[in-house]
């Protein structure tokens, strides 16, 4: 079996970024499985940064630990991985830097220099460097040139056909030197091994490559999103981007507005007005969002937000990840009124928010909050072609009434917040005469009118709690991973579901038996179904990217269920499977000395 | 409104109904519980006023307003009406706007609500020139909280938060109007409502954003700047010899007469300039809520997934 990491680590500004995602994508080119992620701070230029590619034969969710090749672009990325390498690990770099061989070999790493400038220089310019690392990593690595290639002229036919004459020389020449130069020395190389699949050599349907947030800006696309507001917040950037990009060709009103209030409010008038809209925002803006989440809870338009998750509080860890918005989330606002909360696993679940948020947001008539993170977000994990299917999607507009059904209406005053049993009152859009009607953040009586009266004030709060009811009966329960009889389960929520699952294996390799509980749909709380899956847990810790355990008290909230320990990171940096095995191990040899 | 610029999408597609379009179409069973003399009852009568001179249903329009006593101006017309939040009308109303343009998108706020709190997007709603029309009821306090001095109140003005008189200066919305690149700006007098309506219907009848600052009594809070200290001072700029509101440099001088003589009327004026949807590529094929619901087809799909190849 087949499963190596491969660093590319560098100054911010000498494209790290664009090597690390060229490399990936030849990585799938050649046939193999890749996961990446990417390390980087906040500042434009300077600072370490640095890329981890995850190749394997089998299916894959995370990045893993150590690292099998170092593509090094400064002499700073050799000291800051060493520590992680493997034994037998390669480091490429270029021949100017002199690293500290002693304790290269303390590691048990080889180092392989390269005369990556020289090469650059000599088809093109310096700015080529990361071309040479590229093009040296994947034929030190064992990948396909043609794969390479192919990537490369793709990556650069916007700046013509030189640059990309240019780069291909610069990647074949470095390509070939590596092999030539270290094959027989490099132990882990893919040389003679059988990707899962064959070689492409053109854009034909394949296993796609894709960001978390590009994933879920497609499922919103394809959800019927129709309006999207944002004040630029990493590490949600991303997804309005896109969105603006295609602005024209999926019919999407784009508005970078001048503030995360403005952004909201904007998309609650959208949604008014009968657009599906999107709000895309990091923790900082949502916490400027509030007040309009409430408005939205109250007026009872659908609106969608996105929140994706960095470190914090405040300002935080800008461009890492965390998971400690949760209880922030599901309370924000003052008083109550119903809230949908999804927190997808996988990049799939991702996906599926996008477009099954809008369904949920229109069916109940209330603001539904996506709750992603920084590793969700910007990792590219490799997803089967039909795991992206159109015919999956479904596009629920709740209970909106049409302009015909408006036509034939014939009974007295529309009345927008009519009193039902489910609490969902038929929808009418604005720009009928049939339904002319007010919506006031005030208490309000069926009509929109304002009023403080106790017995239509109890009528209205119920109505609108009723709904949460109504909506608990479709959030899906935890799905279980690995084995139903574990000794151990290990229940997260989020984008842990990738790390949390890659650990059962290596816990199976030290003996212990070992499943996985995540939750995705996080409120209305799926009580039932919870519970049901916890009378088959025999013991649990909860695994979270945050300090306070939010999901294991969260889960003692509305079950009464305890864990034994809370595995917690809130360093800013992801879980690595290797990470949360270490300390379940930890968990089980205590519990067995007690 | 034939041939007039800003008209509704139903009159620009064919012969519009307008048989019994009376102020009394936008009258509901709600009484208004603003105080007896209030400025706002001008301000309605005035709104109501102008959408029947343009012959604008209440189906055709939505009023979007803030947190204030005049906000609550939606609950007391029979309308599309949506009361926000406080200091926010402007923000969701350039949502409603940009998601439906062929609604006629009215803003009605206060002072405090689009001067103070909102004061964001009161500039870069000028700057951005939707085509929303903007009538403030600037009052010079805050009324609904019982009186604390507002961002526009007169420096030295006493109120319970300002007891020994407000120091700092107001702000002068017309100029900040002006520097922000609004495109419309007038003020008016809800003492004077058949004027307001003048104004409040040629606001919406300018294709962009249309800042309508109306000097509006609160007659149990504010007992300097009432209905007579107003009506001592104001003088209509359109009854001025010479005074072209599209002369920018008269404009920025007129808007800052302040004190014994107060200007009221159209100040500026610039058409012709294009309103913000029309830089929005999703609304060229018209409003995307008129639009098929759903516009990625299976094809646009598959040509998605491929970059990710």
């Amino acid at each position: 079996m087949t499963d190596l990491s491969i660093t590319i680590g560098g100054d911010a500004g000498q494209g790290v970024e664009s090597s690390g995602s060229t490399f990936s994508l030849a990585s799938l080119r050649s046939g193999w499985n890749v996961f990446s992620i990417q390390d980087y701070r906040s500042r434009i230029r300077g600072g370490h940064n640095f890329y981890q590619i995850r190749v394997a034969s089998r299916e894959i969710r995370s990045h893993s630990d150590p690292v099998h090749l170092l593509l090094a672009l400064t002499k700073e990325s050799i000291d800051i991985h060493l520590a992680n390498l493997a034994p037998g690990a390669g480091i490429l770099h270029d021949d100017s830097l002199r690293p500290d061989e002693e304790a290269a070999r303390a590691h048990g790493a080889h180092f392989f220099p390269m005369p990556f400038t020289e090469i650059a220089t000599r088809h093109g310019n310096r700015v080529m460097t990361n071309t040479a690392a590229v093009g040296a990593g994947a034929g030190l690595l064992g990948l396909s040139l043609d794969a390479l290639k192919s990537v490369i002229a793709e990556r650069f036919s916007a700046k013509g056909d030189k640059v990309v004459e240019s780069n291909l020389a610069v990647a074949e020449e470095a390509y070939n030197l590596a092999l030539k130069r270290y094959q027989g020395t490099f132990q882990h190389s893919l040389n003679g091994r059988v990707p899962p699949r064959s070689e492409r050599r053109s854009r034909t349907p394949g296993p796609m490559l894709i960001s978390g947030n590009e994933a879920f800006a497609l499922g919103a696309a394809l959800g019927g999103c129709r309006f999207v507001s944002a004040y630029p917040m990493t590490p949600a950037t991303t997804i309005f981007e896109w969105l603006v990009k295609r602005e024209k060709q999926l019919g999407i009103v784009t508005k970078h507005a001048e503030d995360e209030i403005a952004a909201i409010c904007m998309a609650i008038g959208a949604g008014y007005a009968g657009a599906r809209a999107l709000v895309p925002t990091s923790g900082g803006g949502f916490s400027l969002m509030v007040e309009a989440l409430g408005m939205a809870g109250m007026v009872e338009v659908p609106v969608v937000i996105a929140e994706v998750q960095r470190g914090g509080p405040s300002t935080g860890l800008p461009t890492r990840t965390e998971q400690g918005d949760l209880l922030f989330a599901l309370h924000a606002s003052q008083g109550e009124f119903p809230r949908i909360v999804l927190a997808p696993g996988t990049h799939e679940e991702y996906f599926e928010a996008g477009w099954r948020a809008f369904n949920l947001a229109e069916k109940y008539q209330c603001p539904v909050i996506v709750l992603a993170d920084q590793f969700l977000a910007a990792s590219l994990s490799t997803i089967a072609w039909e795991a992206l299917s159109f015919q999956s999607v479904r596009r629920d507009r709740g209970q909106l009434l049409t302009g015909q059904e408006l036509d034939a209406f014939d009974n007295g005053e529309y009345r927008r917040f009519k009193l039902t049993p489910t609490g969902i009152s038929p929808r009418a859009l604005p720009g009928h005469p049939k339904a002319v009607y007010t919506v006031v953040t005030d208490e309000h009586d069926e009509e929109g009118h304002i009023t403080e009266a106790i017995d239509n004030r109890v009528a209205q709060m119920d109505k609108r709690m009723r709904k949460l009811e109504e909506a608990r009966k479709e959030m899906r329960g935890p799905k279980r991973y690995g084995p139903k009889d574990a000794e151990l389960t290990l229940i997260c929520w989020g984008s842990l579901a990738g790390p949390a699952v890659e650990s059962l294996p290596l816990l199976e390799a030290q003996g212990v038996r070992a499943n996985v509980l995540h939750f995705s749909d996080i409120w209305p709380f799926p009580v039932q179904e919870a519970e049901k899956a916890l009378q088959a847990v025999k013991r649990a810790v909860a695994v979270e990217q945050n300090y306070t355990g939010q999901f294991a008290r969260l889960l003692r909230m509305c079950t009464g269920f305890s864990v034994s320990r809370i595995i917690r990171k809130f360093d800013g940096r992801p879980f690595s499977p290797q990470q949360i095995a270490t300390a379940c191990l930890e968990e089980v040899a205590q519990h067995a000395r007690s | 409104m034939p041939g007039a610029d800003g008209t509704t999408s139903a009159s620009r597609n064919g012969r519009k109904d307008t048989q019994g379009l009376t102020v009394r179409s936008f009258a509901n069973h709600v009484k208004p519980t603003w105080c007896p003399g209030c400025g706002d009852f001008g301000v309605l009568t005035a709104l109501k006023q102008a959408l029947v001179q343009l012959e604008i249903w209440p189906h055709e329009a939505a009023v979007i307003s803030g947190i204030g006593c005049g906000s609550k101006i939606v609950d007391y017309m029979r309308i599309n009406g949506f009361m926000t939040l406080h200091g926010r009308p402007l923000a969701v109303a350039t949502g409603v706007k940009l998601a439906n343009p062929s609604l006629h998108v009215i803003v009605v706020n206060g002072d405090g609500d689009g001067y103070g709190i909102g004061g964001n997007h009161f500039m870069h709603t000028a700057r951005r020139n939707p085509d929303i029309t903007h009538i403030v009821e600037n009052n010079q306090i805050y009324a609904l909280t019982k009186g604390q001095y507002s961002p526009t109140s007169d420096r030295g003005f006493k109120t319970s938060t300002s007891p020994d008189g407000a120091a700092e200066l107001p702000v002068n919305p017309l100029l900040l109007a002006l520097a922000c690149g609004a495109t419309f700006v007038a003020r008016g007098f809800a003492g004077e409502p058949k004027h307001l309506a003048s104004l409040i219907a040629a606001g919406i009848r300018h294709k962009g954003y249309a800042l309508i600052d109306v000097l509006q009594p609160c007659v149990t809070f504010n007992k300097v700047n009432t209905y007579e200290w107003y009506a001592e001072r104001i003088y209509r700029v359109d009854e001025e010899t010479g005074y072209d509101p599209a002369d920018f440099d008269a404009a920025w001088r007129m808007a800052q007469q302040w004190g014994d003589r107060i200007p009221v009327g159209i100040i500026y004026q610039r058409e012709g300039i294009p309103s913000y949807e029309e830089f929005v590529p999703a609304l060229k094929e018209g409003p995307v809520v008129h639009q098929p619901f759903a516009k990625v087809d299976e094809a646009v799909f598959e040509r998605l997934k491929l970059e990710y190849t």
